[in-house]
């Protein structure tokens, strides 16, 4: 386990869902700490919890108990403003199916998540040409969705997502919805943010395809964590072991 | 961003863009039409009291309208009037219904405006053809031309017969329009008392007296004065006679009331359209809206998408429907009631499709309040 300062950690989360007779327990007290530079992979069955337990650390869900810290701050007793606010500033979300906006272009759909964030004009227009390249999209920036392949679109939700520079990126089933090649792609392309920009990235995922690129896997069964394993060096791909001895090296 | 979504939103489905457009222009049209009669019937009842030269009206005690005064003012009276200090002058004038017996056969009615133009208290405007002196020669009158069909006559030089008396038109107004459709029909005040058979012991009688004021004399304590010498008349201002009239015509006829009904229908027909185009359109995009509050978009910021979406409909909308409402108002500026568009008007039309678009984003303003943001990942 490292030692250095969680920038989100979850305490004994306990999440009720529904009601009377139909309410159900999603999480029995979890708790989790995600901390820059890593790849957190959540793993888990249908129905264990995982996307629960990602709207709850990305404080779209509160907690029926336990407690969320987001960059120091207790998420405990906050409104919807308050959160969505918490959220603009430090968590960028990925979506399995996407979530771009049909009428925007590539661009639009990246400046869309500064101008939640205030960040209007020519620079936020370059900042979203500049995030679009990096994930290698500096060809696609006037298409429309629809003209875009999966893989193209998640890239476009992935530069959304990491547009503002937030300290965390939530992923949820990244490579669902795309054919190996692409899903490979996409996964490269997060652990290359959680490395290369030092941001604490978790993903929920149960495919197997994506464990190479993990820095540490967190099994959650039944709204229960059941296991934790962190990748030893040489079990991952060897771009990323690569890029992981880099990052070490760079925060020695 | 949020202009750009909200555009992109609108053209998104052109169908439902077209009904909202339909739904903004017919209101407008409607609303447009009935408050462009309104406004044309209240130019034309208030016309002859506005274009007077007068401070004060002295009418017959309840007259109701410029039409129906009565002819009761006696030159005793007028007298009275014109010794009261602060007065200036002192202008009798007749304002009568008449039976106009057509040359060709036939009959109407017409409004009888009998001055004296040398008085300075009112002369027969926007004169096309002939002149005031014309109209004192002997059996002379002046119409307007637009009322020359419903008079059976065909212009300058025929000759009709108003009650007992044979008349020869001898001048043309036009766009002198009576709200009674009763042509006026112009004559110097005494051919006036003659034709309304008023000679003899009624010869020196009036419909009304408009007071003009010495320099620096106050109105209310002439008109204080002139009510208390005056029994049984009434010294109103010319925005009182005025008000008078528009309450007569407009509201105790009922026609006023019908006009303004139609006017709110219209707004109502157009607020509700827009509402359901704006909710059903907020609906769809619903899973957008949860994306842009998952990635922690105010709920100030998703309203302002709506309330653009709103706006930007207003803007076309009202564009779209002001032009047809100027062809209506063009077609019509021959009919016996011509609408009337005004600048105030065209804004006040403007503020209100606004304010009907931003009253229609409520509904679609409360779906997306209930968002949650979970649903982006249940897809």
């Amino acid at each position: 386990m490292t030692n250095e300062t969680p920038v989100l950690e979850a305490r004994d989360i306990v999440k009720e869902l529904g009601k009377g007779a139909g309410k159900v327990m999603a999480l029995k007290g979890v708790s989790l700490k995600l901390v820059p530079g890593e790849l957190t992979l959540l793993m888990g069955p249908s129905g264990s919890g995982k996307t629960t337990l990602l709207s709850i650390l990305g404080c779209i869900l509160s907690p029926t108990s336990g407690e969320v810290r987001l960059a120091g701050h207790s998420t405990t007793g906050l409104g919807p403003e308050q959160l969505a606010e918490l959220r603009r500033q430090h968590i960028g979300f990925i979506f399995q199916s996407y979530n771009l906006f049909p009428t925007l272009n590539a661009v639009e759909n990246v400046r869309i998540a500064l101008d939640v964030l205030g960040q209007k004009g020519y620079p936020a227009a370059a900042r979203a040409e500049e995030v679009l390249r990096e994930v290698g999209l500096g060809h696609r920036l006037q298409n429309f969705p629809s003209n875009l392949s999966g893989g193209e679109q998640q890239r476009v939700a992935v530069a959304r997502a990491i547009a503002a520079s937030p300290s965390i990126v939530l992923a949820d089933e990244p490579t669902a919805a795309l054919d190996s090649e692409n899903g490979h792609a996409v996964m490269a392309l997060l652990a290359r943010i959680a490395k290369e920009q030092n941001r604490s990235v978790l993903a929920v995922t149960h495919d197997p395809r994506t464990l190479g690129y993990a820095d540490r896997v967190v099994r959650i069964e039944d709204g229960k964590i059941v296991g934790e394993e962190r990748r030893p060096e040489g079990v991952n791909s060897p771009e990323i072991t690569d890029l992981t001895k880099k990052r070490r090296k760079a925060n020695a | 961003m949020i202009l750009t979504l909200a555009f992109r939103n609108l053209f998104h489905d052109r169908i439902r863009l077209a009904v909202t457009l339909v739904g903004i222009l017919f209101s407008i049209v409607l609303v447009a039409v009935q408050l462009g009669l309104y406004l044309g019937s209240s130019r034309m009842i208030t016309n002859m009291i506005e274009k007077t030269n007068s401070d004060l009206w002295i009418t017959t005690f309840g007259a109701k309208s410029f039409e129906e005064g009565g002819i009761l003012l006696t030159s005793g009276q007028r007298h009275q009037a014109l010794a009261t200090p602060g007065v200036k002058a002192v202008i009798p004038m007749v304002s009568a219904f008449a039976e106009w017996r057509k040359p060709g056969g036939g009959s109407t009615r017409v409004a009888v405006v009998g001055i004296d133009a040398e008085d300075g208290g009112l002369e027969p405007w926007n004169l096309i053809e002939g002149t005031w002196d014309d109209i004192r020669a002997p059996d002379a009158i002046a119409v307007d031309r637009s009322y020359l069909g419903d008079l059976g006559i065909q212009g300058i030089g025929d000759t009709a017969q108003i009650a007992l008396g044979r008349v020869r038109v001898r001048a043309l107004t036009e766009g002198i329009r009576s709200f009674t459709q009763s042509p006026y029909v112009f004559t110097p005040l005494q051919r006036a008392r003659n034709l309304l058979n008023m000679d003899g012991e009624k010869g020196d009688k009036s419909t009304f007296f408009l007071v003009q004021l010495e320099p620096g004399a106050n109105l209310e304590t002439v008109r204080t004065a002139l009510q208390e010498r005056l029994e049984g008349t009434d010294v109103l201002t010319k925005a009182e006679f005025r008000d008078r009239s528009l309450a007569q015509w407009l509201f105790k006829t009922g026609a006023g009331i019908a006009l303004i009904g139609g006017a709110l229908l219209g707004i109502l027909v157009g607020t509700v359209i827009v509402a359901q185009t704006l909710y059903s359109s907020t609906k769809d995009h619903i899973n957008e809206f949860a994306t842009l509050r998952a990635l922690g978009s105010s709920g100030s910021y998703i309203h302002k998408v709506i309330l653009a979406q709103a706006g930007l409909s207003a803007v076309i909308g009202y564009s779209l429907g002001m032009i047809i409402a100027l062809l209506i108002l063009y077609l019509s500026r021959n009919s016996p009631l011509p609408l009337v568009m005004t600048p105030g008007l065209a804004f006040s039309l403007f503020a209100l499709t606004l304010f009907m678009c931003a009253i229609s984003a409520v509904s679609a303003i409360m779906k997306v309040t209930k968002i949650d943001p979970a649903t982006v990942f249940s897809r």
